[in-house]
């Protein structure tokens, strides 16, 4: 999933501090799994944008509102008639969400409420960690099912630098040399000699580097 | 191993037998030439090249290339350090072509430490490509005449290509292939980390000397002598991939007053002693850090003056 977290409560206030009526947008995708963003959310970012307010001596009028997804326009569609209503919109969707709604309700003025931060998973309740850097072109089965270019700190394919140090990374030892796991999987499961293949210059086109992406599957378009 | 592939000095030493002996330089935090020009004078004469670090521990000076070309013309024969952090293939191949023009043989292929630990922790890295498949880039430069895109370069660089190896990171037991990794891949010659374990070092050698890898490529031990208790003790725990055993943080602590730093040229002699006999060793890299002055001393001591004329 798409993993974010909560923007800091006082930038969120500051955002908005100069209009009266604000909506609240959440999604029920991934930032509902990951509790940043579902209507849970959307709730306690209102009363608490509502607080806030009122003690600065301000009394706002927010509105609350989830939608299946904010990536899709078929449920961004739900918020004609409503949106207008308000002066600002804080989407609390990953960072599609905000463009979605931006893109689709040109005169909106929309705030990110959370910080968008990776594609990984769930290590433990309150806990993720990245897994995916979206290069375009998996090569996940050459390290042992492990992304080396997501979860190295310098996305080496060749091996652990000199700076792997008792299974963590040279940055901080809250972070996992992930070619310390790959070295000791791959020697378990007796495939150390795929690990001693050159892996060439890896081919960036597809990824961010190649430019902004789009992806178009003709059997699927109408 | 008989034909030159570059013609530097560093190579000629080595083809030609002898123990070599090289020498580091850190470029200045700024544009002072003077201040680079003092600090390799100290290695002229006594060493066979001079690395030239690459905005090391990730923090901005003067441009490994520039401070190259500034050494080379005081008559230092330059080590060009490159790390995969700061360049993306353009780059990397536009300053190979660059400094080989300007008379630089040799290269060491480097990742690079994560600007996490310099001075602009905010900025982006790069990391296009990483330490072996650079290694991989000058090489085909070199012996193919290609740039990575296939395309035939007009004149190609000859360098003479080094690469690092850290026998005390983990996991230990793959250290060993990948030096061999990056043997494969075109590594001339090798220099190591900073080795003070020499009990593991030998324990590496040894595995490096079955396998047969030694005779593949040069590999020079690194050797940085220890100033005081407060480096041995800051290598020992703040520098991530470094190995430095309790019996030397006491020995040191052992000197009398004002003798630590002899202490620890003296164990750094006595390893450079051990280095001359032990198989598949080819010389000796002196990492002397913000030490240049030191050197002369450090080098007539270990009995490696004068170097040899090739």
């Amino acid at each position: 999933m798409i993993v974010a977290e909560p923007k800091p409560i006082k930038e969120v206030v500051d955002m908005v501090k100069d209009y009266n009526k604000v909506l609240i947008v959440g999604c029920k995708g991934c930032v509902t799994v990951c509790n940043v963003g579902g209507s849970k959310e959307v709730s306690i970012l209102a009363s608490t944008l509502k607080i806030a307010s009122r003690k600065k001596g301000r009394d706002i009028e927010v509105g609350e509102c989830t939608l299946e997804r904010q990536c899709d326009p078929e449920y961004v569609k739900e918020l004609e008639n409503i949106i207008e209503n308000y002066e600002a919109v804080i989407s609390i969707a990953c960072g599609v969400g905000p463009q979605f709604l931006s893109e689709r309700y040109p005169s909106a003025m929309v705030f990110p409420g959370v910080n968008t931060k990776f594609m990984g998973g769930a290590i433990e309740h309150g806990e993720w960690s990245e897994r995916c850097a979206g290069c375009g072109t998996c090569v996940v089965h050459y390290f042992g099912g492990l992304c080396p270019i997501a979860r190295c700190s310098k996305s080496l394919l060749n091996g652990p630098c000199g700076g792997s140090n008792q299974g963590k990374c040279e940055i901080s030892n809250d972070v996992d040399c992930i070619w310390d796991i790959i070295v000791r999987k791959m020697m378990t499961q007796g495939r150390l000699d795929q690990l001693l293949e050159f892996r060439p210059p890896k081919s960036w086109i597809t990824s961010r580097d190649g430019g902004p992406r789009r992806l178009i599957r003709e059997e699927l378009v109408k | 191993m008989s034909e030159f592939k570059a013609e530097s000095n560093l190579e000629k030493i080595l083809k030609a037998g002898h123990f070599a002996f090289t020498g580091e330089c850190g470029p200045p935090q700024g544009a002072n030439v003077e201040l680079l020009r003092e600090k390799g004078s100290h290695l002229k004469g006594c060493v066979d090249a001079v690395n030239v670090t690459d905005n090391q521990t990730a923090v901005v000076r003067m441009s490994s290339w520039a401070a190259s070309l500034i050494l080379a013309r005081e008559g230092l024969e330059p080590n060009f350090q490159m790390v995969c952090r700061d360049r993306n293939r353009l780059a990397i191949q536009s300053d190979i072509l660059g400094v080989y023009s300007h008379g630089i043989r040799n290269m060491l292929c480097l990742s690079g430490d994560h600007q996490k630990f310099g001075n602009h922790p905010e900025s982006k890295n790069v990391f296009d490509i990483d330490s072996i498949q650079l290694i991989h880039t000058v090489k085909t430069m070199r012996d193919e005449g290609k740039f990575l895109n296939g395309q035939e370069i007009d004149v190609p660089p000859k360098i003479f290509i080094g690469a690092a190896s850290n026998p005390f990171a983990e996991p230990f037991e793959f250290r060993v292939y990948r030096l061999g990794k990056k043997i494969a891949a075109g590594a001339d010659f090798i220099q190591t980390q900073c080795i003070y374990n020499m009990e593991r070092f030998r324990e590496f050698m040894k595995r490096v000397v079955d396998m047969g890898l030694h005779e593949k490529c040069y590999i020079l031990a690194g050797v940085t002598p220890m100033k005081s208790v407060g480096m041995a003790r800051y290598m020992a725990k703040q520098v991530p991939g470094m190995d430095v055993p309790d019996f030397l943080i006491k020995r040191l602590k052992g000197a009398e007053k004002g003798k630590v730093a002899a202490e620890g040229i003296k164990f750094a002699v006595e390893q450079i002693e051990e280095f001359k006999e032990m198989e598949g060793i080819a010389g000796v890299h002196l990492m002397a850090i913000e030490w240049e002055h030191r050197v002369p001393e450090i080098a007539e001591r270990a009995g490696v003056l004068p170097r040899p004329q090739v």
